[in-house]
């Protein structure tokens, strides 16, 4: 192969979140601190980025259907034609912020870097991350649906802004944002200040290292879909001790949910070993029908027979899949899956997904 | 038998041409070299996107990240065309009569000779740009289509639609057609002189495995060669409606890498056909006859240029080797 074929991808990274939410901020900080690597960014607007970077380039977001019939196969032209330029002249920096307008959908930038052949032979998604700003959530959510898609839609969510909410506020937020999207890694931020590996280099669409430290997606049985208050006495983060198989019927998911102004529902499944040959067809015909209704999907397969684990992830109708690594001793050999949008039927899901399992 | 001068830079290379019987190569870093008894460079740009060969004044026009316009003559000087601070030059198209296009955004800018700018807006990004062989006018590969536009004479664009995103942009040197690469793996052209409306005026050239990022009108525009499969893919457009109905020639098929880029020479129906791993190919359209002027080398090949004469090909690549190929050995 040639030489600028075997170049490792370089890593990118998709800002988003309302006007306001801290995302000037955030990159303002990732291009200021003394981490040793450079960034290249992309932007709408030069606006308030306080840093002098000579790699800041300005984009107009462009959206490009397809043109293969289907509504929700759209790209970004923009990010094609920067990403192409900036590799161009790839030594000048080590990795690629996308900052995205407030109103932008997050859809159509992510798939840019699964869809586009040029764009994926040079680089690879690295993470999704949404700025929340916490005062201003639940105003966000009742007037505009692209600050729901853009937290269904992330890997990481900053909650920022904790500072200008009460603590019982505060708690309501971060439950609707887990309502809405109940695998992301949620954090409290003020003035966007965070650990930045906290939100850099997370390989969150790469499929040997997603899912591997998602906590919440490990244990999505216990709590994922209700709202958790301040009063809530479950315990976030140690359910480990948990029998995970005492029930695999039982689903916690809501529909629509409860809270008002979400609209983004998710569906958790789990279930026992999987027969390939149903679910491979199955999870090709559920992304076929109901993609454009698919924000993301995330799991983790076991297959009868198969050593390792299979993960797979998608966005829309776009599904990949391979072996991750092999089940470890002990570990329980069981298929979770989890889906992030609207208007999905659960039971014909979680209907069609049991029909997949090895029947015993 | 051929012989290479390799020239060895050190990035990609965005574009070749023949100043005069001088080789000059086009760095993205907005470095270019020429090889005028020795090795020579000029710092156009810092960072260059866009280059075309002004063949009336033997010049090349160039843009850059830079928000510079810059016209470089055959004897390696240069001189600022127009500027636009901060903004990436992603198009520049010579015409005729001294006239520039550029574009960054979605403007199109053309800068006469007398030093006056026209603007030419579209609703979407401007991904290309060419005049026409006659008369002076432009046409913009943008979403959704072409757009027309007369310079010198205001009034509204003809419109040439076709949905999809048109990223490039070429007319054919009778100025019959128009053909655009799209994002999607297809070429898309216009025959201009059939009436609006017909089912004639389009023309779909698809089947290719990848986007086509290169295309090249043979001696008198008789066939439009181009890259985006493991052969060169050369349509027919002597007839009156170009190449519809009629099979394309596949010329220097190989199995195991694909053309980038690709360039007619000036006057037999010969293609130099450039690969991805930097292999390029002599191929004639009469009897599918192939020479091997390089072998495969560091990167795939991004540039190519005949010289006037037609026995020297300059190259360059995306690993920056480059060099010329004297096909009198």
């Amino acid at each position: 192969m040639t030489e600028t074929s075997t170049q490792k991808p370089i890593p990118v990274t998709v800002l988003t979140g309302y006007l306001g939410a801290g995302k000037t901020t955030l990159l303002n900080r990732i291009l200021s601190e003394n981490h040793g690597r450079k960034y290249a960014v992309i932007v709408n607007e030069f606006g308030e980025i306080g840093i002098d970077n000579d790699l800041i380039v300005e984009s107009d977001e462009e959206i490009y259907e397809m043109n293969n019939g289907c509504v929700c196969c759209t790209v970004r032209g923009d990010l094609i034609r920067v990403v192409e330029g900036l590799m161009r002249r790839p030594g000048r920096f080590d990795a690629i912020i996308v900052e995205t307008t407030g109103l932008a959908d997050p859809v159509p930038v992510a798939q840019t870097f699964f869809m586009d052949d040029d764009v994926r032979a040079k680089t690879e998604l690295d993470a999704v991350v949404a700025l929340v700003d916490a005062k201003h959530l639940p105003l966000r959510l009742k007037d505009s649906r692209e600050a729901e898609d853009q937290i269904a839609f992330a890997d990481v969510v900053l909650l920022n802004k904790t500072d200008l909410v009460t603590a019982e506020e505060l708690e309501r937020i971060e439950a609707t944002v887990r309502v809405i999207n109940p695998s992301a890694r949620i954090y409290r931020t003020q003035r966007s200040e965070i650990d930045l590996t906290k939100v850099l280099d997370q390989g969150a669409f790469n499929l040997e290292k997603a899912l591997e430290n998602d906590p919440h997606f490990l244990d999505q049985d216990e709590h994922d879909d209700h709202a958790c208050g301040p009063d809530c006495d479950h315990d976030h983060h140690h359910h480990d001790h948990h029998d995970h198989g005492h029930d695999h019927h039982h689903h916690h998911d809501h529909g629509p949910s409860p809270i008002h102004d979400v609209t983004v529902q998710s569906i958790s499944l789990r279930g026992g070993e999987m027969n390939p040959d149903r679910f491979f067809p199955w999870i090709q015909k559920i992304t076929q029908t109901d993609g454009p209704n698919i924000l993301r999907l995330k799991g983790i397969i076991a297959f009868a027979g198969d050593a390792e684990r299979y993960v797979v992830q998608g966005v829309h109708m776009i599904i990949e899949g391979d072996h991750q690594r092999a089940w470890k001793d002990g570990e329980k050999r069981e298929t979770r899956l989890v889906f992030i949008g609207r208007d999905l039927d659960r039971e014909k899901l979680e209907r069609t997904f049991r029909a997949c399992e090895v029947q015993a | 038998m051929p012989t290479v001068a390799p020239l060895d830079l050190e990035g990609h290379v965005v574009g070749v041409a023949f100043l005069k019987d001088t080789p000059f190569f086009a760095e993205a870093s907005g470095t270019i070299h020429h090889l005028d008894h020795g090795h020579k460079t000029i710092e156009a740009h810092d960072g260059l996107l866009s280059l075309d060969h002004d063949e009336a004044s033997d010049s090349l026009l160039t843009g850059g990240e830079d928000g510079k316009v810059m016209r470089i003559s055959a004897d390696g000087s240069m001189s600022l065309v127009a500027e636009a601070p901060r903004k990436w030059i992603s198009q520049v198209a010579a015409g005729p009569q001294g006239a520039v296009a550029y574009a960054y955004g979605k403007t199109t800018h053309v800068r006469l000779a007398d030093g006056t700018t026209k603007d030419f807006p579209e609703e979407r990004t401007v991904e290309g740009i060419a005049f026409a062989p006659k008369g002076l006018r432009i046409a913009v590969a943008r979403y959704n289509g072409v757009s027309m536009h007369w310079v010198a004479i205001a009034g509204q664009p003809a419109d040439l639609e076709w949905k999809g995103a048109h990223t490039g942009i070429t007319f054919s040197p009778d100025g019959r057609f128009v053909v655009t690469t799209m994002q999607e793996n297809a070429l898309h052209g216009w025959k201009l002189d059939a009436k609006a409306g017909a089912e004639a005026r389009h023309m779909r050239m698809t089947g290719y495995p990848a986007k086509v990022k290169s295309l090249s009108w043979s001696a008198k525009g008789k066939w439009l060669a181009s890259s985006g499969a493991p052969a060169a893919i050369v349509w027919p457009f002597q007839g009156k409606d170009g190449p519809m109905g009629k099979a394309p020639l596949e010329l220097g098929t190989r199995g195991n890498t694909i053309v980038t880029t690709v360039a007619c020479h000036p006057a037999e129906d010969i293609v130099a056909i450039g690969y991805e791993d930097g292999m390029i190919l002599a191929a004639r359209f009469a009897d599918s006859k192939e020479v091997l002027l390089r072998r495969p080398g560091k990167g795939a090949i991004t540039a190519m240029a005949w010289s006037k004469n037609g026995r020297q090909l300059a190259f360059g690549s995306a690993a920056g080797d480059c060099g010329v190929v004297d096909l009198a050995g």
